[in-house]
């Protein structure tokens, strides 16, 4: 193991950190939104069709943001305002998202991301690089590896220590509390539906643009159920998601690795590490009832006023 | 201002006219973007219906497809009636897939009648302890079963995906990631030209109608699903009915597999489930939990499956038209039955209203 | 007096679906006024209040606060016009500390400025004489201390319309003395304090003025001074509490259940059941008081095999019953039937049909697989023709009938098993009081037939007219069981705060 092969768990790692802080967001105000992928799949190919058509890498950015933001919407309007369940709404919004994704990515097969695109992202942090293994697995990297980094801690702060952050957390854990406290729920919710969409986006356009960076159909193959079993194994908090989210990119390409060392471990094999994990870690937390870690306790039930 | 009221009665008519209200929407909205992206909506909703029933062949392909649905959905419906969120019908239908591919590959030479029946026995006791997993965790420990089901589907793809590039991988193929095709003997035979998987499919509606409805154990498992607190106060062992009730639900899912793997794949493969554990979890959703509507549902989704997968041969038109056509169609009738439980109302002040409300 | 009229409600209506919760109600409150809402369960006071507060918009009617027409629609807009509610129900976030919990939904810098935050929290305790520790979590608190917390929350939003719903059902004496020495704070400093209540003696105690409600409409507001606790009962009830229930006499006692030293605890280790002991006699009904939460649902569940006993035996015609399953101790003649707040929770199936609920506790004597409705449709018609049921038909679900009928077809299929023991809490819950004499009549006739019932219930006039003896919990613990003929509303009032009773009052057990 040597750093090179940290570096590149950091980057595979990268989709996967953008779309748990997405869903994490997301469930944090009590919404159990199954619709990831989906949505990665719709930021991965209006990020690309930007890119292509632009040559501007932050359109290509707000594009994938804007997209993944829209699938949220739908999910948003359905479960939120028009009181549809939430599980059946967010599968649907991964079929949907497929499809749109492969309908639009059609003629999109085979095309490579111009050279700007490609080549602006890469940008070592002076000083810091130069820091023994550290910088190398650390800030040798692209803009998205640092972005994935300061929205983390951003996230974090955000929820632990503001205002707004606490009143997430009440929206999530109680609706009714948070309501009579005067916290406007619908809007809470919709807000944060709509953020961990376009950070699900963001996971997406990773892919298309820089980590792939050419059109495949199908380019999550399933990052965004990891990312949803990743919340639930860093325990809906941004800090661990880091940990978490390099983690799950380091087993994804440890198969491929070991074979170099001559060790005899099916890649499909280690690929169902981070599944057992995160039922694991469920079954761990359900025996010891910690209080602290459950999951918020409003996830997936609906609240509205009036009902009686 | 409005304000939203919850309908007290709403009769089945209305009801319906609602649903086929949002179908259309469905199709409208969806027309303006297959438009946008420069097809004819037209065209590709009368290829779509061609595409299901424009010849006998297309029509079998239908009908071949409706039926993994309305197997697996009958099998959500059990866990899904007991408020069990069972997501991972397609775990289910893999490990299923697996265990009656087991003997398929390891006894190719049985009689054909013995071979079959051990290959169900098999499907379903592999789904159903598949599904056990997850249940005991639940009754046990109270562990969210929404996640873990859809965790194991996971595990299973990667299980089965590890069989085909690895351990079963066939070394005659030419290098081709492919596990070997079964023998004769392991093929569920024809009736009418279609696999009797359609067999299966009705008399298991019938089964499970009356499983739900006038058996103890369908009893029990719909007590549980209102209140667990009143099912253990009538003295039900709810651990144990859980247990029972996940066993059944994905045995069934599991039965989807090996009929799939032995009918129409002829070998067990990663494409053996095709999405169906996901896409019956909405056939079951819509049809309100009641069999025979699930063949109704189902069916109208095989021939979205079948439509889209024929407009891409014959027309050139992305099959994901049709993927994005189901969804679009599901958001509407997902959306639309709040219009069938609640009514809007605009807000009214003061006295009109009081007069209003004597005067009805 | 010369004050300000903080609240005026003008002609108040609300329906949910069929059920009119609020009918043309008026209501004013002054600055410096503690003013008691009182009603029987469901006369509409939670439902008027929660308009108040903004959870509820009314159907039709205005509000004016401080002289200003308003038309709440979220909590918000409420909070902003210096009303603050205490639901009966806590409205707490578990997981956060008491301090995240009182600044929630507030505005102010995007980052909590926790230094002056702690000052404010320090300050306003100081001045209504508070005790709390901002920095607990809710979930580690007491009933009480979740009770202050929810009060600091609303002075911190500065309000001075305070709403208290039911405060003192869960409190201890102490606890609710002190409550109302912080209520008296309150009103010294010029707030408008409504307290919801069905407690006579409170309001009486605490009360500048009184609002009566029954069935949704206002009957009357008047002042303290100008009335007396009969007369609030005789407009709360609509008239003279004499409820002229009979007490039958039956002969021929035999010991049917004694319950000795029974212990339970719950998830959190604290004693929710403490050294329960005591004896019921066949054809006799034990009464049993207690504010609510005194360990009555526990001590039904305990009996009928639902919660773990601790410790203690339950002995049911010579042999202890503790560790059997429910299913053996239904089939040894043991029926409960308990009626929960939201009348649905436990016993009855909501959207299943009276036969499917009928059904619930004998289908498992039905030999073989299959479910057989045929006979219990029968029963089901009997029933609903002999209690008088009102119900479009056999297959109708519960959920849809009204709360009364709900309440008979529970209470019919228990009896209907035939029980030795009857075990039956609140059954009368919500009923209006023709209603709640069938029900009597039911149990009445069943002590005929030599069936020991245990009748949990919550209003002391029906406990003292219907019961043999009563039996009275406070905090888990007995704290007296008293002859129903000889007994007191008050000697039970005191014994439900705590008081011990002293030695001569003591009914001999009859053993």
């Amino acid at each position: 193991m040597n750093a090179s092969f940290f570096a590149a768990a950091i980057v595979a790692g990268t989709p996967l950190l953008f779309a748990t802080l997405g869903e994490i967001i997301t469930e944090r105000v009590g919404q159990l939104n199954l619709g990831v992928e989906g949505m990665m799949l719709m930021g991965a190919v209006v990020g690309f069709q930007v890119g292509l058509a632009t040559s501007n890498p932050f359109l290509a950015l707000l594009g994938a943001m804007a997209a993944g933001a829209f699938g949220a919407l739908i999910y948003a309007f359905l479960t939120v305002s028009l009181r549809a369940n939430q599980v059946v709404s967010g599968l649907t919004l991964t079929i949907f998202g497929t499809g749109f994704s492969s309908f639009m990515g059609k003629s999109l097969i085979g095309e490579i991301m111009p050279e700007n695109i490609r080549t602006f992202w890469k940008a070592d942090i002076p000083i810091l690089r130069d820091i023994p293994f550290i910088g190398k697995v650390f800030f040798q990297q692209d803009l998205f590896v640092y972005l994935g980094y300061i929205t983390a801690i951003a996230l974090g702060i955000y929820l632990y220590r503001t205002r707004a952050g606490l009143n997430v957390r009440a929206v999530g854990e109680s609706a009714p509390a948070a309501d009579s406290s005067g916290i406007h729920v619908v809007l809470y919710k919709y807000v944060h539906i709509l953020m961990g969409g376009a950070l699900c986006g963001l996971g997406g356009a990773y892919l298309s643009l820089v980590y792939v960076p050419a059109w495949q159909e199908n380019v999550t193959a399933g990052r965004g159920w990891i990312a949803v079993a990743l919340v639930i194994f860093v325990v809906w908090s941004p800090y661990k998601a880091l940990i978490g989210a390099y983690l799950f990119g380091g087993l994804d390409i440890l198969g491929f690795r070991l074979q170099g060392y001559n060790i005899k471990i099916s890649q499909y094999i280690i690929d169902m590490l981070p599944y057992i994990a995160t039922i694991l870690v469920l079954v761990v937390g359900s025996i010891r009832h910690s209080k602290e870690n459950a999951p918020p306790k409003g996830l997936g039930v609906p609240y509205f006023r009036e009902e009686r | 201002m409005i304000r939203i009221v919850k309908r007290t009665d709403v009769s089945k008519i209305k009801a319906a006219r609602i649903r086929i209200l949002a179908v259309v929407l469905a199709l409208f909205t969806s027309g303006i973007f297959i438009l946008l992206l420069r097809h004819n909506p037209l065209a590709v909703y009368s290829a779509m219906l061609q595409g299901s029933f424009g010849s006998a062949y297309r029509f079998k392909e239908t009908i071949i497809k409706t039926i993994p649905l309305v197997i697996t959905s009958l099998g959500i419906m059990v866990a899904f009636k007991m408020k069990f969120w069972n997501i991972g019908a397609e775990g289910q239908i893999f490990m299923g897939a697996f265990a009656a591919s087991f003997f398929a590959l390891q006894f190719p030479d049985l009689p054909k009648p013995l071979l079959l029946c051990l290959m169900m026995a098999a499907g379903i006791v592999g789904g159903g302890l598949w599904a056990l997993i997850p249940a005991f965790f639940k009754a046990q420990f109270g562990t969210n079963e929404t996640i873990f089901t859809l965790m194991m589907n996971y595990i299973a793809l990667k299980w089965i995906t590890y069989l085909q590039y690895g351990l079963w991988k066939d070394p005659d193929a030419l290098g081709f990631a492919k596990i070997p095709n079964f023998s004769d003997n392991a093929i569920l035979p024809k009736l009418f030209d279609i696999h009797i998987g359609w067999i299966f499919a009705f008399i298991l509606i019938v089964i499970m109608h009356i499983f739900m409805h006038h058996t103890k154990k369908g009893y029990e498992i719909t007590v549980i699903g209102e209140s667990e607190d009143t099912a253990r106060y009538a003295g039900m062992n709810v651990k144990k009915v859980v247990l029972t009730a996940m066993f059944i639900s994905g045995g069934i899912c599991g039965l989807t597999g090996m009929i799939e793997a032995s009918a129409v794949s002829g070998t067990l493969s990663v494409e053996v489930s095709s999405g169906y554990g996901f896409t019956a979890i909405i056939t079951t959703w819509l049809s309100g939990l009641k069999a025979p509507f699930i063949l109704v549902v189902s069916f109208l989704f095989a021939v979205l499956l079948q439509g889209g997968s024929f407009i891409q041969t014959a027309f050139q038109i992305p099959q994901a038209a049709a993927q994005i056509l189901q969804g679009m169609i599901l958001f509407f009738v997902l959306g639309s039955e709040f219009f069938i439980q609640y009514k809007i109302l605009p807000r009214q002040n003061g006295v009109e209203m009081t007069a209003e409300k004597e005067g009805k | 007096m010369d004050r300000s009229i903080f609240i005026q409600m003008n002609e108040i209506s609300k329906t949910f679906g069929t059920i009119r919760a609020n009918h043309n109600i008026n209501l004013t409150v002054c600055q410096g006024e503690v003013h008691a809402l009182l009603g029987e369960n469901g006369a509409g006071k939670s439902t008027l209040m929660n308009m108040l507060s903004g959870i509820y918009s009314p159907d039709s009617g205005s509000i004016f606060i401080h002289g200003k027409e308003v038309h709440f629609t979220s909590p918000k807009e409420s909070i902003a016009m210096g009303i603050g509610m205490i639901h009966q129900h806590f409205k707490l976030v578990d997981v956060l500390t008491a301090k995240e919990n009182i600044i929630l939904g507030q505005k102010g810098n995007f980052f909590v400025n926790q230094k002056k935050l702690a000052q404010q929290i320090r300050q306003i305790s100081q001045k209504f004489g508070l005790e709390i520790e901002p920095d607990k979590k809710i979930y580690d608190m007491s009933v009480g201390e979740k009770q202050t917390v929810e009060i600091v929350k609303v002075l911190y939003r500065g309000a001075d319309i305070l709403i208290l719903d039911e405060p003192t059902a869960v409190l201890t004496p102490q606890e609710t003395r002190k409550l109302f020495q912080i209520i008296n704070k309150m009103k010294e400093e010029g707030c408008a304090v409504i307290i919801i209540t069905h407690k006579l003696h409170e309001v009486m105690e605490i009360a500048d003025k009184i609002t009566v409600l029954r069935k949704g409409e206002t009957v009357g507001t008047v002042n303290k001074s100008d009335t007396t606790p009969k007369a609030l009962t005789d407009l709360m009830v609509g008239r003279s509490v004499d409820l002229s229930i009979e007490r039958v006499a039956v002969e021929k006692k035999e010991r049917l259940l004694q319950v000795e030293h029974l212990t339970v605890q719950d998830s959190e280790k604290v004693h929710v059941l403490d050294d329960v002991s005591f004896t019921l006699s066949t054809g006799e009904i034990l009464g049993v008081a207690g504010v609510a939460g005194s360990g009555q649902k526990e001590l039904c569940e305990s009996i009928a095999g639902l919660c773990t006993v601790q410790r203690g035996d339950i002995v049911y015609n010579g042999e202890n019953i503790v560790g059997e399953t429910p299913r053996d101790i239904i089939k040894r003649g043991i029926s409960m039937s308990f009626v929960p707040e939201d009348r649905l929770g436990m016993g009855l199936v909501a959207s299943m049909d009276i036969v499917d609920n009928l059904i619930l506790k004998e289908y498992q004597n039905q030999k073989g697989l299959f479910i057989y409705r045929k006979p219990v449709k029968k029963k089901a018609k009997q029933i609903i023709q002999r209690l008088d049921i009102q119900t479009p038909g056999v297959h109708h679900p519960v959920k849809q009938l009204s709360g009364g009928n709900i309440q008979k077809v529970l209470l019919g299929r228990e009896i209907d098993s035939g029980p030795q023991l009857l075990i039956t809490a609140y059954p009368v819950r919500g009923l209006d009081i023709g209603a709640s004499h069938v029900i009597y009549d039911l149990l009445n006739e069943q002590k005929q037939k030599d069936v020991g019932i245990l009748f949990v219930g919550e209003d002391l006039d029906v406990l003292l007219e219907l019961s043999d003896r009563i039996m009275v919990l406070c905090e888990g613990k007995i704290t007296g069981i008293v002859d129903a003929k000889s007994a007191t509303k008050e000697q039970i009032g005191l014994l439900m705060g705590g008081a011990a009773l002293a030695e001569d009052q003591e009914v001999k057990q009859d053993d």
